[in-house]
Order: C-alpha cells, then sequence, then structure tokens
C-alpha cells in the first residue's frame, strides 16, 4: 500500500493554544479512515490544514508524495482532495442542477458533463429535484447534494466532516451505505464523525485525536476497548455505545 | 445562429425565449430607425441616457454576479474621461486621434482597476469594506480634481481647471476619404452608443452565461464552497473587476466626448451613488432588468431635475430606500421571479379554493 496523504510533525497553535500539535498521521491509499475526538480535540483545525486554510505553525502536509504545505487552496483541490464541509456547503440561490455542474465544468466537457451530472442526480435521488433552488432542499437532501459535489470532480481523498450532523437515523444509514460504497470503488476517505454507531458502520480504520496530538490507532474495535480512549472521549460506561 | 443564441442564453439571465428575442431585435429596430422620424433633442438626449448604461452594466457584473459592491464606478467613469480629454486636447482632433485617446483612456482605467482590484481582492478584502475602500478611492480622486484650478496644474496643453472642469474637449471622430472626417455628434454618436451597447449586453450575456460565469455567481452565493471545488477566486473577482470598472471608463469616455466637457464633480458623492441606484431599482441579479431599470431611473431624474434638482435627489434617494427596504433584488428581478404567481392569481386562488372546499368536504364526510 502506498501513502497518500502525510502529515508531518503538523501544528497550529492560535497564540497560546495548540489546536494541533505536533501530528503525525497517515492515510493509505484504499483506506476509509475516521477521525474521532471530544469537543476541541483539533479535527476541524486538522481538516483546514490539509485543504490549506491556515498555514501550519509547524510541519508539512504531503499530498502523492508531494509537499503541498505552500499551496493556496483550490491548488491542492486540484491536485485530487475533495471536501464535503460540516454545514451544507451549496450555493443555495442556484438551481440544484448548476450547483453540480459548477462543482464539475473543470473536469468534463459536453456533453460528459450532463452525462455525470444525471448519473451524480440519479445517486444521490435529487433526479426530481433539479430546477429547484438548492437552498429549499430539505436538511438531508442539502448534505447529500454537497456529498454529489464533492465527489464529482472524482478525487483521489475524499474528506467528510461530519456528514450525517443533522441527519435522521435512516438518512444516516444510507449516507454511511454510500461511502462504504465509494470507498469500495477506489476512492480513498477521511471522515470526522462523532455519532460512534455510524463510525462502527463505516471505518476500517480509527485514528483518536485528543488536545491536538494523535492519542490513539487502531480497528474500531481496538478504539473502543481502549481504555485510556474510554477516559478521555467515550466516557467509562458507554463502552460499545 | 443556433450555437451564438445558446451561449447568450443560460441560468444567467433572464430571457431565453424566442418571444424576449423577437422582442429584443423589435426594440433594436426601433432604435435604428428613430433618429429619421425624432427630432434632434430627443435623439441626443437618448445617446445621453444610453452613455450611462455602461457602467450600469459593469456595475450589475462586479455587485449583481460577483457579490462585490463597489462605490469606484464613477472614480473610473472620471479617470478615462480625463485621460480622454488630455490625450484628445493633446493630440488634435484630426486623423481618428480621439479614438486613440477613447483606447488610451479605457487601457489607463483597466491599469487602475487591476491595480487596485489586485490589492482589495488579494489582500482579502470582502463584504462592505470593498464598498468602503472603493469610495475613499473616488473622493479622493474627486477632491484632488477639485483643487487642480491654478494654471500650474495641466499636462502638455490641457488645463485640468479644477472644479471648473476641463472644456473644449474633442468630440470623437474618425477619418473619411477624401481627408473629410465623421464627428460623432448627433445622430452619429447616438448610433456609436446604440452599436456599442449592443455589443457589451451581448458581449456581457455570453460572458455570465459561460463557465466563468458560473464561477463568478458560485463565488457570490458561498465563497468559500467555491474556493474548495478547486476555484481561484480572486482570479474571477478580479477579472469581473476589471471588465466593470473598465465600462464604466467607457461611459467616461462617451460622456466627455458628447458634452466636449468633464467636470470632477461627476465622481463627487451624489454622483458616485447614482450607479447603485440604477442597478438596485431594476435588479441588478441581471444585465436586462439592469439595463431596463437604469433607463427609467435616468428618464425619472431628468423628469424631475426640471422641477428642481434637490428635489429630484430626495425622490431618487427615496426611492433608493425603498427598494432596499421593500425589494431589494430590484422590482423586474421580483417580476421575473414571481411572474407565475403574479399573472396566474386568478387561477391559484381557484385552485386553492377548490382545495379547502375539498378538505371541508371530507372534513364533513367523517
Amino acid at each position: 500500500m502506498t501513502v497518500l496523504l502525510e502529515t508531518t510533525n503538523l501544528s497550529k497553535h492560535f497564540g497560546g493554544l495548540k489546536a494541533v500539535d505536533d501530528l503525525s498521521l497517515a492515510v493509505q491509499e484504499g483506506e476509509l479512515h475516521c477521525l474521532i475526538g471530544p469537543n476541541g480535540a483539533g479535527k476541524s483545525t486538522f481538516f483546514r490544514l490539509i485543504l490549506g486554510r491556515y498555514p501550519p505553525t509547524a510541519g508539512t502536509v504531503r499530498f502523492c508524495g508531494e509537499d503541498i504545505t505552500q499551496l493556496h487552496a483550490a491548488a491542492r483541490i486540484r491536485r485530487g482532495i475533495s471536501i464535503k464541509m460540516q454545514v451544507p456547503g451549496v450555493f443555495a440561490e442556484l438551481p440544484v442542477r448548476q450547483n453540480l455542474v459548477i462543482a464539475l465544468q473543470y473536469r468534463f466537457a459536453e456533453p460528459e458533463l450532463t452525462r455525470e451530472v444525471d448519473r451524480l442526480l440519479a445517486l444521490v435521488d435529487l433526479t426530481a429535484e433539479t430546477a429547484k433552488q438548492a437552498g429549499q432542499l430539505a436538511h438531508g437532501q442539502k448534505q447529500w447534494l454537497e456529498i454529489a459535489m464533492a465527489i464529482g470532480a472524482r478525487p483521489k481523498l475524499l474528506l467528510l466532516d461530519e456528514p450525517t450532523a443533522g441527519m435522521s437515523p435512516e438518512e444516516t444509514y444510507k449516507t454511511g451505505e454510500m461511502i462504504v460504497e465509494l470507498n469500495r470503488n477506489a476512492m480513498t476517505v477521511l471522515v470526522v464523525e462523532h455519532d460512534m454507531a455510524f463510525v462502527r458502520q463505516i471505518a476500517r480504520q480509527v485514528s483518536v485525536l485528543h488536545l491536538g496530538r494523535l492519542f490513539a490507532q487502531g480497528s474500531i474495535d481496538q478504539i473502543t476497548d481502549n481504555e485510556a480512549v474510554q477516559e478521555i472521549y467515550l466516557g467509562k460506561g458507554h463502552h460499545g455505545h | 445562429m443556433r450555437a451564438f443564441l445558446s451561449l447568450l442564453n443560460g441560468p444567467q439571465t433572464f430571457g431565453s425565449s424566442r418571444g424576449f428575442w423577437a422582442t429584443a431585435i423589435a426594440v433594436f429596430l426601433v432604435a435604428l430607425l428613430f433618429p429619421l422620424v425624432g427630432d434632434g433633442y430627443t435623439v441626443g438626449n437618448l445617446a445621453y441616457f444610453g452613455v450611462w448604461v455602461f457602467m450600469a452594466l459593469g456595475l450589475s457584473l462586479i455587485w449583481g454576479y460577483g457579490g462585490m459592491l463597489s462605490f469606484g464606478q464613477t472614480a473610473f467613469f472620471g479617470l478615462a474621461g480625463y485621460s480622454y480629454g488630455v490625450i484628445a486636447i493633446n493630440l488634435g482632433a484630426n486623423y481618428g486621434y480621439p479614438v486613440l485617446a477613447l483606447f488610451c483612456a479605457l487601457v489607463i482605467a483597466a491599469v487602475l482597476a487591476l491595480v487596485l482590484g489586485y490589492f482589495m481582492i488579494y489582500g482579502r478584502i470582502t463584504g462592505v469594506f470593498v464598498g468602503i475602500v472603493t469610495l475613499s478611492v473616488t473622493l479622493t480622486f474627486a477632491t484632488f480634481l477639485n483643487q487642480t484650478a491654478g494654471p500650474e496644474w495641466r499636462i502638455g496643453r490641457a488645463r485640468l481647471n479644477g472644479y471648473n472642469g476641463m472644456t473644449r474637449i474633442p468630440s470623437l471622430s474618425i477619418p473619411w476619404f477624401d481627408g473629410d472626417k465623421i464627428t460623432f455628434r448627433g445622430p452619429a454618436l447616438y448610433y456609436l452608443v446604440l452599436v456599442l451597447l449592443v455589443l457589451c449586453y451581448l458581449g456581457l450575456r455570453i460572458m455570465v452565461n459561460s463557465r466563468f460565469g458560473n464561477v463568478l455567481v458560485a463565488i457570490r452565493e458561498n465563497p468559500e464552497r467555491a474556493e474548495l471545488l478547486g476555484y481561484d477566486i480572486r482570479r474571477y473577482q478580479l477579472v469581473a473587476f476589471v471588465v466593470g470598472s473598465t465600462l464604466a471608463g467607457l461611459s467616461g469616455v462617451l460622456y466627455t466626448a458628447w458634452g466636449q466637457f468633464i467636470v470632477p464633480a461627476a465622481m463627487a458623492l451624489p454622483a458616485a451613488a447614482m450607479p447603485i441606484i440604477w442597478v438596485a431599482v431594476g435588479g441588478r441579479k441581471d444585465l436586462t432588468a439592469t439595463l431596463i431599470g437604469t433607463l427609467f431611473v435616468l428618464w425619472l431624474f431628468q423628469t424631475l431635475i426640471v422641477i428642481s434638482q434637490q428635489y429630484a435627489l430626495i425622490v431618487i434617494g427615496a426611492l433608493l430606500l425603498v427598494t432596499i427596504l421593500v425589494m431589494p433584488g430590484g422590482y423586474i428581478v421580483w417580476v421575473v421571479e414571481n411572474r407565475d404567481a403574479i399573472f396566474n392569481w386568478r387561477r391559484h386562488r381557484a385552485e386553492r379554493l377548490a382545495e379547502s372546499r375539498a378538505v371541508a368536504s371530507d372534513g364533513a364526510s367523517e
């Protein structure tokens, strides 16, 4: 297996606060990797560092072997990273179809573009809503639309920041299946998630962040059996969740 | 022809039906024939109205499509107007030099827009601060020109003349056969403005409905998301800013050539607010709505100003306030977006009535 994404001694300090602290983490190609940790563990900051939204205080980010630490966000995305943000980031006043066209237009030319957009609309069950303004969709539909936008450009690495936030249990389960299916089709996925049932449904590999550092790593069973992790995150008595 | 139409139509502009284009062509033909029947004053006046529309279309691009409220349109208007005046006075009115002056003035406006836009956009200045920075530039420029009354403020043969402004600026002209020349005044200027308007309107429609336009409106809606889809949003915003500001420059040159003078007051605060009002009333998010709204407000302003200038400014100011409070998207845009509800209200009411009757009878039968 080859390493797709690798951070080395990555740090981001805000004054005295060490949001991410000397974090070295590798994501292998083809992995479905979950990042968990209590609030304030540094998960969101870590994503922003990977995307180039913040300059790091120290350390490097490598993607496909290339050092991308100095690249701006759009250039990183073009190299094959994609993100679905926590708050649904759709273009509210634009029609659903146009949202997807914007996400895909630099990757595909007509007539392939239309074909791809139609395929994705069917994948996320929005074929009947193409003319609707994206802002008028139900919350779960917005989340799916954004997932479709994120995977549309066929990224090598998909970042998902709490993809099921605000979804019903059925929607959450369906989203989990969608993610597993994407991963089966050779997309590497890195997920930040709070919902442990969801993590259990999808994850093959779990990393625990705590106070900006990598605290533990392993399979979901190893992590839930790890007493130190239960201390800081799951809380005693919630074993197995 | 069909391929050309498909470039003009798209999700970013109203009016893609046959009816719309048939009406547009009819309006164009009427405008073409009008000087044959209209009196000289009206023709000149219509040319004067048309002169301002470029600035409004430019602001629609920057603000309506790009989401940056620029108060800088009159700065580029004035800069290009003064540049045209200085160059045209120095080169003289022969050999088509005024046309060269026009192009130089547009280049000067575009370069300033590029420099200002670069520092603003790459400096991550957003939202209301774009308005503050551009307004500051505009007012600084107007104030500077106001104090150039002394004889030392001259560039070659052109005196800047302070608040009285530059006068005796040559009209636009092109050389013609037998050593003759065509000077763009009266009907000739009217036709020049009309042709330029059609070209700019169609060009902008193609631009906003292209892939570029897709990304531009995406940035307006959600800049972070647009950037995280892999678009260098600063580049797109800069292009929109430069194109829109250069169009304001075109208005400035045409205005200067039309009246053969330019004054600093053309840039000052009341003037700087005008493009905002023109664009807001019709609806900034659509080029056609901007075009119609601008012509309407210009006509209204001119009608009122005959009564009293202060009165006209108050009414136009009130119009801006009411628009922002009642219909921030603009009246024309509102009507088009709600056309189904407005024009079919009888049918909708009948449907609602039938529905409530059905519910009532359901309730009665239970």
